[in-house]
């Protein structure tokens, strides 16, 4: 052991600095003990206590600063001591803001907040949102579980303040050109629209960018929003906010069936509409009228992507420019590597309104589908684990998503099913949506391909074909590399479509037996 | 109780958003990469997550 | 329904911050506590925090107590100390419990000397003994205690000759001018004690003190920078006592640690105390201590940060910060995260590095909750065993247990109101 003492005169440091001067020198290699202290008769006591004693320090008046260490060897107290201002320079503060902890702070300090992103469990969800409407802010709700009581009383609130509560349950939007939670990147355009669901929304504006055009915005409005509970009060302030927006030229509405006092209300207001109007809801029976004015009904996203841009370009909204090259040819081709035993159609989904979308046109096409989330009139799984005949599961339900992330993001309880359902001699087609965007994975193909492949493998060892048949949902400029996605899948023997409607279409056809 | 509103749906739809996010990390990290300005908050559940004492809350704040 | 009783809090809040902020604190006296506390006994220590008993002492509140027990010579040496505590001769009550405070073990008995602070606009007094490094930390050593004895026959007398010259000595403005000059006046109160030197000294030569008393105090006090904290907590505790039982106020009253329990007091739920076990301090130590020698947080000097300074105001006093390597952006958030559990700010105590912001008013039990933010104390540490001085210093936070508990007493008032 070795010990070392600097003293400097006239030097007057902060105690608690020195007490941090001290704890640097000591966390150097080979320092057992340092001090730094003002010479005061007390101070001079302390250091005599714990062994620092020198005629050096008995010199010290209050006024000057004593360093003494004691350390491993002498090379290490001349090397600590030879330079000692360093020690007694300021270090560099780190600049590190601590966290905002509450919303109050947070719009504090940044009082030009418009809107609170909301996505905290939905037990705590109801009471933030709240807050945020009182605070005069509008709110993106992603949270679920909210019950449809308080949907209904924030949404009133928020009406009576002139503000827009987007959600619950809602995972989509597209402002001012940015997008809000899933979202995808999209052109801006003249087209408006409103969703009652994520992916719809994610759907209907990428295949607006596809087609040429462009979205103003894109407001979510939760899955809800046009149940007779709730009375639509989100989809109406949007309708009439679009009415009035001068960027908007034609507004597109993508949802559920509304529920029938909600629809009188729709009725009533759409009539009045001094903009075009293209509205899809998805599930509705085909022979149902719902003619409201100069409104456009489309029965798929597709179709309501195509009406939307005809009408915003000024061009006939009759033809179809989506539609997939040599549908026929690859159909074909298909069908004849399929086995007799070979029947039912299996979609893993993981956008909810694709999964509702794919049971829709399946039934079109006069298949019964099974689902945990089933059209209105099809069937429900017994067990959402075990597909039983045609299948379309959608595994972004909530009792997937309690112990995992959200399948958007996370691909482990997908590609375990498609495992499972590569190994049912009945399953012909696996049907599967491919999202990509903001929030989504950074690779939502990489991810699954693995599984794909072991699945065919599966299939291919007992002498089965199982065919993949795949819809991406994004645009060019979306952060994955759309292209390369779609190259992936292709390379694999993959059939691939630019929308979920096609791809459900297909899959359905191989397994009908019907011609395209 | 209730502050004045500071900007409702059109101008949020006219001005773009500026944004305080309560919840997943990864929505503010998604609106800074498209220079949104947004704030975002370290939330945690008010009782640290106790129910019983969050209700109460409820009925007295 | 609802809406009444968060109505009747948020008026009983007010009222509780207008009584805090209205209070005139004036230091009347220094005397014996035996003259000066009601209710204190003989052969009774007061204690810093909520009760506790002997058994559950902390080491530095324990060789407090020895300390205390020998300087008033109710024993010759430790073990006799220890023996007249067994046999249940020695009586232990909080200071919160005799419109008190002390700082770490705060032990105060009857011949030891207190700060006597009238509030002015309510008349009500509290006390608070001198602060100094050795016994309320846990030591009793003949060496320990020595400072004791001259405070109770040199510079307390004198202090109070200069006090009765001076007619009373008004706390505000020294407060108000240290807060910014840098103080947090906790653990750096350095400015105000210089200030209280300053306006000592004409008063206590013209009181006739002799000169080598006068020496003697004056080198004590221009020497002793933590001297002011006695003042402040007496300060702290006289501007809050008036805020007491007022109904529906969830607005904290006192705050207090014995070193083995945190113990806080809310004003519309009366004397009732609502504690945790005492939290470990994250902090610095001083040459010859390390981590692992600290015993947990002790002291009534969280009575500051019940009134908005020390940890509230770390962001006026950047120097304590080094504390936890802290940066000023940190500092400042520190102060702005304690604004969101308080009732208010303070119209008189400024602080400029927080651009002029007053200090936080009022800690708010509900808000506490609902944001989990904790009170912040930044606070000394004592050695876990008996017989050290001070050891360190540090930062810590408040335990929600003690917050919960208060709530869910209210919320069980509030079902059932005392008729």
């Amino acid at each position: 052991m070795a010990t070392g003492y600097v003293v400097r005169e006239n030097r007057y440091y902060d105690s608690v600095f020195l007490m941090q001067v001290a704890k640097r020198i000591s966390n150097e290699t080979g320092v057992d003990e340092a001090a730094a202290l003002m010479g005061t008769l007390n101070n001079k006591q302390l250091l005599a206590d714990i062994g620092f004693e020198d005629p050096s320090i008995r010199a010290a008046t209050p006024s000057d600063l004593v360093i003494a260490i004691r350390a491993a060897d002498q090379d290490t107290v001349e090397r600590i001591l030879v330079n000692v201002e360093r020690w007694l320079a300021r270090p560099e503060m780190v600049a590190g803001r601590r966290a905002v902890r509450t919303l109050d702070q947070a719009l504090e300090s940044q009082p030009q907040t418009n809107l609170v992103v909301i996505s905290v469990p939905g037990t705590y969800a109801p009471r933030e949102t709240r807050q945020a409407l009182e605070r005069g802010r509008n709110v993106f709700l992603f949270s679920s579980n909210v019950s449809v009581e308080d949907e209904l009383r924030l949404k009133q609130l928020a009406h009576e303040r002139g503000l827009i509560l987007m959600g619950p349950d809602c995972g989509t939007a597209i402002i001012g050109g940015r997008g809000i939670g899933f979202a995808n990147v999209v052109r801006s355009g003249p087209i408006g629209a409103i969703g009652a669901a994520g992916t719809g929304l994610q759907e209907f504006t990428s295949l607006v960018h596809q087609l040429g055009s462009g979205v103003s915005h894109a407001i979510g409005t939760g899955g809800r929003d046009l149940s007779d509970s709730v009375g639509g009060l989100t989809t109406l302030d949007a309708l009439s906010q679009f009415e009035a927006d001068p960027s908007t030229k034609v507004i597109a509405l993508v949802s559920k069936p509304p529920g029938p006092a909600t629809l009188a209300q729709l009725r009533e207001i759409l009539s009045r509409a001094s903009k075009p109007v293209v509205a899809c809801f998805l599930g509705l029976e085909s022979n149902v009228d719902v003619q409201i004015g100069s409104l456009h009904l489309a029965r798929t996203i597709d179709e309501a992507a195509e009406i939307a841009t005809r009408l915003a370009t000024g061009a006939d909204p009759k033809v179809s420019s989506l539609g997939p090259t040599n549908a026929e040819h690859r159909l074909e081709a298909e069908r004849v590597k399929l086995g007799r035993e070979q029947k039912f159609v299996r979609g893993v989904f993981a956008g909810g309104t694709l999964c509702y979308q794919a049971q829709q046109v399946m039934r079109d096409l006069g298949l019964a589908v099974s689902s945990n989330a089933p059209l209105a009139g099809m069937a429900a799984l017994d067990d959402p684990n075990d597909s039983r005949g045609h299948t379309l599961v959608d595994m972004g339900d909530d009792l997937f998503t309690r112990s995992r992330p959200h399948p958007m993001i996370d691909a482990t309880l997908r590609n375990e099913r498609i495992l499972k359902e590569a190994s049912d001699p009945e399953a012909s087609v696996l049907l599967l949506d491919f999202v990509l965007g903001y929030n989504a994975s950074s690779d939502p193909v990489g991810d699954m391909l693995g599984a794909i492949n072991e699945a065919k493998s599966i299939a291919e060892d007992d002498g089965r074909h199982l065919s993949v048949v795949a819809s991406i949902c994004g645009t060019d400029d979306d952060p994955q590399d759309r292209k390369s996605q779609i190259e992936l899948l292709e390379s694999a023997g993959i059939l691939v479509f630019p929308s979920n409607a096609q791809a459900a279409q297909l899959a359905g056809l191989l397994v009908s037996g019907l011609t395209a | 109780m209730s502050d004045p509103v500071v900007s409702g749906l059109k101008q949020l739809l006219s001005e773009g958003p500026v944004a305080v996010n309560l919840g997943l990390r990864e929505f503010a990290e998604s609106l800074q990469i498209q220079d949104v300005e947004v704030v975002h908050v370290e939330w945690s559940p008010p009782a640290e997550g106790d129910e019983k004492v969050g209700e109460l809350l409820d009925r007295l704040i | 329904m609802a809406e009444d009783i968060k109505k009747a809090i948020e008026t009983a809040n007010s009222e509780a911050v207008a009584r805090i902020i209205a209070a005139d604190p004036v230091l009347v006296d220094v005397a014996p506590a035996s003259e000066a506390i009601a209710g204190l006994e003989d052969r009774m220590v007061l204690h810093a925090g909520p009760p506790v008993g002997w058994e559950q002492m902390s080491g530095a509140q324990k060789g407090a107590t020895i300390g205390a027990i020998l300087f008033e010579g109710w024993a010759k040496d430790r073990e006799e100390a220890v023996a007249l505590v067994e046999r249940g001769s020695i009586r232990f009550e909080p200071n919160h419990h005799h419109a008190a405070v002390g700082p770490m073990a705060g032990t105060i008995t009857a011949s030891m000397w207190v700060f006597v602070v009238e509030n002015r606009e309510f008349g009500n007094r509290a006390c608070c003994r001198q602060v100094e490094g050795r016994q309320q930390f846990g030591e009793y050593s003949p060496e320990a205690l020595a400072d004791l004895f001259k405070w109770r026959d040199v510079w307390a007398p004198s202090i109070r000759a200069g006090l009765q010259q001076l007619g009373g000595l008004e706390l505000k403005p020294i407060i108000t001018r240290a807060l910014q000059m840098g103080d947090e006046l906790h653990n750096r109160p350095v400015a105000a004690s210089s200030l209280f030197a300053n306006r000592m000294a004409v008063p206590m030569i013209q009181a006739g003190v002799p000169q080598d008393s006068l020496i003697a105090t004056l080198r004590y006090l221009t020497g002793h920078e933590l001297f002011f904290l006695g003042l402040s907590m007496a300060a702290a505790k006289a501007s809050v006592d008036p805020a007491r039982g007022i109904e529906h106020s969830t607005v904290v009253t006192a705050m207090a640690r014995n070193g083995t329990e945190f113990g806080i007091q809310v004003s519309g739920l009366g004397g009732e105390w609502f504690t945790a076990p005492a939290p470990e301090i994250v902090g610095l130590y001083l040459p010859g201590y390390r981590q692992g020698d600290a015993g947990r947080d002790i002291g009534d000097s969280a009575i500051t940060e019940t009134v908005g300074w020390g940890g509230f105001v770390l962001g006026g006093a950047p120097s304590i910060l080094s504390f936890v390597g802290g940066s000023p952006e940190e500092a400042l958030s520190y102060s702005e995260e304690m604004r969101e559990i308080t009732v208010t700010t303070s119209p008189d105590y400024l602080i400029p590095a927080l651009g002029y912001q007053g200090t936080g008013v009022g800690i708010d039990i509900r808000k506490v909750v609902r944001t989990n933010i904790l009170p912040i104390i930044d606070t000394a540490m004592a050695h876990k065993d008996p017989g050290h001085p001070i050891i360190g210093a540090g930062l810590v936070r408040a335990p929600m247990e003690c917050f919960k508990k208060a709530l869910v007493r209210f919320g069980e008032m509030v079902k059932e109101p005392q008729t």
